[in-house]
């Protein structure tokens, strides 16, 4: 084992031509992986690292923008539902109202009906009433007439005539009524 | 413009496939179909020594030969045991015989052959003139074990991580699958705790490199701890391949480093009578740093390879006292040597993250804006 370690030296004797083919193999290993090795090989990772960085910014963004639109709909909601309690409410006033209006103008219509019918009754009375004064002077100064040109004749048939006239006159009122 | 990328890529890939998959073959072709030496590896390991043949060798000797032989380099390969040795192309080239290449089978099966003026020494790793008297150098660049293996896995390295890369193009705007899930959690890992955190908002610059080397020192490791083809070289534990990376961490450093980093090591926020002292220890530092990383690299995967080869040892040194002692140590030595290839994975990992963790670190300092410095002078 001495010998070992006495001619150990002889491995740190680095020989000319060992170095001369490592020189030129290792130059161009270096030069044909750094062109076709690590040139498209780092080129990819990062274009693959900024994808990935790109895409979970964009997923970011997309949940922030939902976020957003969440919040945005839910006011959109909320504003809508307003709305429609406000034009429910409008509908209900404006329900009432028209009621109310139907009624009163129907009241009124029907009042108007009732005068004129009572004006026309009225009128009618009034009309017949004449009517009948005409009638009654008629009569009356028929009996008169009559009364006078039997005055002149008797007495008794005087009173007679009276009250055959009065009867006759009654019964015509009774069936003129 | 980034489709256009897409299909260059995918066109280079398969030229480069074909490509690679000639020049292996050319390789196996061209230096000769494997050598079949199935010997004992005890007489091996004597045959070996070369330069002192002694007749039998102490047990202890012979495997520290056969340790130093399995973390060295090798100028050929024994793509599996012993059995399939791999002969290899030796390139030298000196001053007055110049160029020469040759086979390393022309060295002998085991390597003691003299061959043109020239032998093996440092267990196969070294060629030096057979007449030691001769001073000129020899300037060797050939494929060695380690070379071949550094080839291959930087191969392997480069058709896994590219397929990967052409998965993302395929499968675009999908989730990861398979393999790419690997690489990916560990780039995505490095870049985001590692070079972010330690260079700063710069580190795109640097992050190729750093991926680069973490991947190729993982790689490596793990291709080391395989014992045969297309493993068995312990290419990261070599000096020469730690230094490479050091040196070219160094560089980066250097080249890239800013004002605050320069007037930190010549101007020193200190009394200009310590600066005489302080400089020198300041550029120390920065020769130190790439040699510590060089060498922690390197001692710590060596150790490794030494330390489970160690352990299979204990069974031929309690064997060579009494055959049934070393029988009876084997299921330790093997259950020791389990767990210590189990350490030796974890190592793998855990160097190559440290190598490109300092290195971030350094590179950090190097390019680092120093704001709270210029608030303290205020």
């Amino acid at each position: 084992m001495n010998r070992l370690l006495i001619e150990l030296p002889s491995l740190v004797n680095p020989s000319e031509g060992l170095i001369f083919w490592m020189t030129l193999t290792f130059l161009t290993v270096l030069f044909l992986l750094k062109k076709f090795a690590w040139k498209p090989m780092l080129s990819f990772l990062e274009e693959r690292e900024k994808n990935i960085e790109e895409s979970l910014q964009q997923a970011e963004n997309a949940k922030a923008e939902m976020a957003q639109l969440k919040g945005e709909n839910e006011a959109l909601l909320a504003e809508a539902r307003a709305e429609k309690d406000i034009i429910l409410k409008e509908a209900r006033k404006m329900k009432d109202s028209i009621i109310s209006d139907a009624k009163t103008s129907a009241d009124t219509e029907a009042k108007k009906l009732i005068d004129r019918a009572t004006q026309e009754i009225d009128k009618q009375k009034v009309a017949a009433i004449e009517e009948l004064k005409k009638e009654v002077a008629g009569y009356s100064v028929s009996i008169a007439e009559k009364l006078v040109r039997h005055e002149l004749k008797e007495t008794d048939a005087q009173k007679a005539l009276i009250d055959q006239q009065l009867k006759q006159m009654t019964a015509g009122n009774s069936a003129n009524a | 413009m980034r489709k256009t990328q897409i299909v260059d890529t995918k066109r280079f890939s398969g030229s480069f496939g074909t490509l690679g998959t000639a020049i292996l073959l050319l390789f196996f072709a061209f230096f000769t179909s494997a050598a079949i030496a199935s010997e004992h590896s005890g007489e091996e390991t004597v045959h070996k020594t070369g330069d002192h043949h002694t007749e039998k060798e102490p047990i202890g000797a012979q495997l520290s030969e056969m340790i130093l032989g399995h973390v060295s380099d090798n100028h050929s390969w024994d793509v599996f045991g012993h059995a399939v040795i791999l002969p290899l192309p030796v390139i030298v080239y000196n001053e007055t015989e110049g160029l020469k290449i040759f086979s390393s089978s022309n060295f002998g099966p085991h390597g003691h052959k003299t061959y043109e003026g020239m032998k093996l020494v440092d267990y196969g790793a070294k060629i030096v003139w057979a007449d030691g008297s001769r001073a000129d150098k020899i300037w060797n660049f050939s494929i060695t074990k380690n070379t071949l293996n550094l080839l291959i896995g930087s191969f392997l390295i480069c058709v896994l991580l590219i397929t990967v890369a052409r998965k993302y193009a395929k499968n675009r705007g999908k989730a990861p699958s398979g393999f790419q899930n690997l690489v990916e959690s560990l780039v995505i890992f490095l870049r985001d705790d590692i070079f972010k955190t330690s260079i700063g908002p710069k580190y795109r610059k640097f992050t190729p490199l750093l991926l680069t080397i973490f991947f190729f020192i993982f790689f490596m490791n793990l291709l080391g701890q395989i014992p045969f083809f297309p493993g068995g070289a312990n290419v990261t534990g070599n000096v020469a391949v730690t230094g490479v990376l050091a040196l070219i961490v160094f560089i980066y450093v250097t080249v890239n480093g800013n004002k605050h980093y320069w007037k930190h090591i010549f101007m020193p926020d200190a009394p200009i009578g310590l600066w005489p002292m302080l400089i020198p220890i300041e550029l120390f530092g920065v020769i130190l740093k790439p040699i510590v990383l060089m060498l922690r690299l390197f001692a710590n995967i060596t150790a490794g390879h030494i330390i489970i080869l160690g352990f299979f040892s204990l069974i031929f040194i309690f064997g060579g006292m009494q055959e049934w002692i070393g029988y009876a140590v084997s299921p330790a030595s093997l259950g020791f040597g389990i767990f210590m290839s189990f350490m030796e994975l974890l190592v793998a990992f855990l160097q190559a993250f440290v190598f490109t963790l300092l290195s971030a670190l350094y590179i950090g300092m190097a390019v680092e804006e120093h704001e709270h410095h210029e608030l303290e002078n205020h």
